[in-house]
């Protein structure tokens, strides 16, 4: 604080504090809905105060939605995309920083790439290849040889079909990339006079080295498998692999019946609830892995 | 970039690669040579192999007034969302950096809506924004249909974007409050001196010296808002779209053309567009990070 004037010190809180009703006010207004009864949650004007409702109106959801499955799901999809990501991005970047081996240029813009192929614009044929795994190595025996082989694997209503796809990380690697460039280059050196292969040095050295990173990297990728929405909504038809976000549509009330949107609101305030506890409890580490994949 | 390289094995490097290489060339690149091949040829309606039509998916996706209404749409999303998102995070990050008591509490909490995926946030929206009850339900009690989503596309679209923002803000918050610190605090001290005040010192001071970051955030939330996985989440499950195109986003309209007009060379070609887009803000965001690494 350079200055306090009382005038500016004011405009201040009244600017953090609109911040906070913009916001934090959502969160508010989705509590006190979800803890009213289906009267109080439609009376106009909306009441700010939460009632005593929540815990049946969550049960409500949870029932209607079958979140019990949902959400298991949810996590287990979650936690394979966050350790894939993770492992993958470690490995890729040990592979790209550590070797003398003119294939490096090649797996660093192979993985840049990617960055510009969103899920959106090749969702049609990631999606084939999802249904008929070894299409492609098919048409090519077949372009090359001449033969026809017939192996397939569909990974349709599969948790390899829920994460695979989503397990390639261009963010992840750079990160890991970024981290392994500020080490000496005499840690290396050193673990390779003692005697340690390059495979020893990765996981005895450089992984426990990379805690902080690897906090960071896992709190980010876990709201982000968490937040997962086409993908699943594609793959999955059937409810035994449902995740959380496509148990959303079954929680809004229908078009011409009751409005329980006390019962909508809990639902959803249950699948908001995980990445929010990640991010409130590891914000130290959340944040200092947005700022880290940005650069 | 090469002087760290100490190991010699030719085969460990490939070993560790390849699982990543291998998912990437699987369900990126394979997927976007098949996006190249539709979207240059067409499948006859009765079998048969696809057919080399050239530029014609192209030509048929400019022809069509619903597509330019999706560029449209995307425009005023992505322009909106951006400013906004940047507004309201540059404004909170200028407060909290004043490091009153109890602006820490603050700058906890702004970053939790990013927690929540935009589906989610939408569905939570529909409610607090609905036109019957929620929020807006008073005001519509006495100025009658002053908001109905449901009902006026441009609605529609206020209300995507305010989710957009409502979830994004935190994000810019973060970054501008970054920059802000890295801000001499010797500058600062020096224009307070001067008699400059806590807006002066923001206008003449701060902000300049976020230039840099404030470009940064403007190219990725642009990026975001043309082709972010929220975007597509928010639009697909708040209004689906509608009503009357009215929120119908250029992702939106190429997952709806392929899995529900089942045009794939209509909406390989709209994908095109879209990576030669990304292409170009990807080009930018990285020629500017470079000059950020040789400024330091």
């Amino acid at each position: 604080m350079i200055q306090r004037t009382p005038f500016a010190d004011t405009f201040t809180y009244v600017l953090m504090a609109l911040g906070f009703v913009l916001l934090i006010g959502p969160f508010i207004v989705i509590l006190a809905g979800a803890s009213q009864t289906l009267q109080q949650v439609n009376s106009v004007p909306f009441r700010f105060v939460p009632q005593d409702h929540l815990l049946e109106n969550a049960a409500a959801a949870w029932s209607r939605a079958s979140l019990g499955t949902a959400m298991m799901n949810s996590l287990i999809m979650a936690s394979l995309v966050t350790v894939g990501k993770v492992a993958l991005s470690a490995c890729t970047a040990f592979a790209i920083v550590f070797f003398r081996t003119p294939l490096k240029h090649f797996f660093f813009w192979m993985v840049f790439i990617t960055l510009m192929l969103p899920l959106e614009v090749r969702v049609v044929p990631t999606y084939a290849v999802a249904a008929d795994l070894f299409q492609p190595f098919r048409l090519l025996i077949a372009a090359l040889t001449g033969i026809e082989v017939s192996v397939e694997w569909n990974l349709l209503n599969s948790y390899a079909g829920l994460t695979l796809p989503l397990i390639a990380t261009a963010t992840g690697t750079f990160l890991y990339r970024q981290f392994f460039m500020t080490l000496p280059d005499e840690l290396a050196e050193a673990a390779r006079m003692d005697g340690s292969g390059p495979a020893r040095f990765f996981f005895d050295m450089l992984l426990p080295l990379s805690r902080t990173n690897m906090l960071a990297l896992t709190t980010i990728m876990f709201v982000y498998g968490w937040n997962q929405y086409l993908w699943p909504l594609l793959m999955i038809t059937d409810p035994a692999y449902k995740t959380t976000m496509m148990s959303l549509v079954a929680l809004l009330p229908s078009e011409n019946g009751t409005p329980d949107w006390n019962v909508t609101l809990a639902g959803s305030l249950i699948i908001m609830a995980p990445p929010l506890i990640v991010v409130a409890v590891l914000q130290r580490w959340f944040i200092r892995g947005l700022v880290a994949t940005e650069k | 970039m090469d002087k760290r390289a100490v190991f010699k094995s030719w085969w460990l490097p490939i070993l560790f690669a390849l699982p990543q290489i291998a998912l990437i060339l699987l369900f990126f690149y394979w997927p976007a040579v098949a996006v190249m091949r539709w979207a240059f040829t067409l499948e006859p309606p009765f079998g048969g192999a696809a057919e080399f039509v050239g530029w014609a998916n192209f030509q048929d996706v400019f022809a069509d007034p619903f597509y330019w209404n999706s560029v449209g749409v995307s425009l005023i999303f992505a322009f909106c969302g951006t400013a906004s998102t940047i507004v309201v995070g540059l404004v909170l990050a200028l407060a909290v950096d004043r490091q009153l008591p109890g602006s820490g509490l603050f700058r906890f909490l702004y970053i939790l809506p990013y927690a929540i995926a935009g589906p989610a946030a939408g569905m939570a929206f529909r409610f607090i924004l609905s036109p019957e009850r929620g929020l807006m339900a008073s005001v519509n009690a006495v100025f009658p249909d002053f908001w109905n989503p449901a009902k006026y596309g441009s609605h529609a679209l206020v209300l995507v974007i305010v989710i957009f923002a409502w979830k994004w803000a935190g994000y810019t918050f973060i970054f501008l409050l970054a920059g802000l610190q890295s801000v001499p605090r010797a500058l600062t001290e020096a224009a307070a001196m001067d008699g400059a005040g806590p807006i002066r010192r923001a206008v003449d001071i701060q902000i300049p010296m976020l230039a840099p970051t404030l470009f940064f955030l403007l190219v990725i939330m642009m990026t975001e808002g043309f082709v972010g996985a929220d975007t597509f989440g928010i639009v697909h499950h708040t209004t689906g779209g509608g009503p009357n195109h009215g929120t119908e986003v250029m992702v939106f309209r190429i997952v709806d053309e392929a899995f529900k007009g089942l045009n794939y060379s209509g909406a390989s070609a709209q994908s095109i567009v879209l990576i030669g887009l990304i292409m170009v803000f990807t080009f930018i965001q990285f020629r500017f990070i470079e000059k950020r690494v040789h400024y330091k």
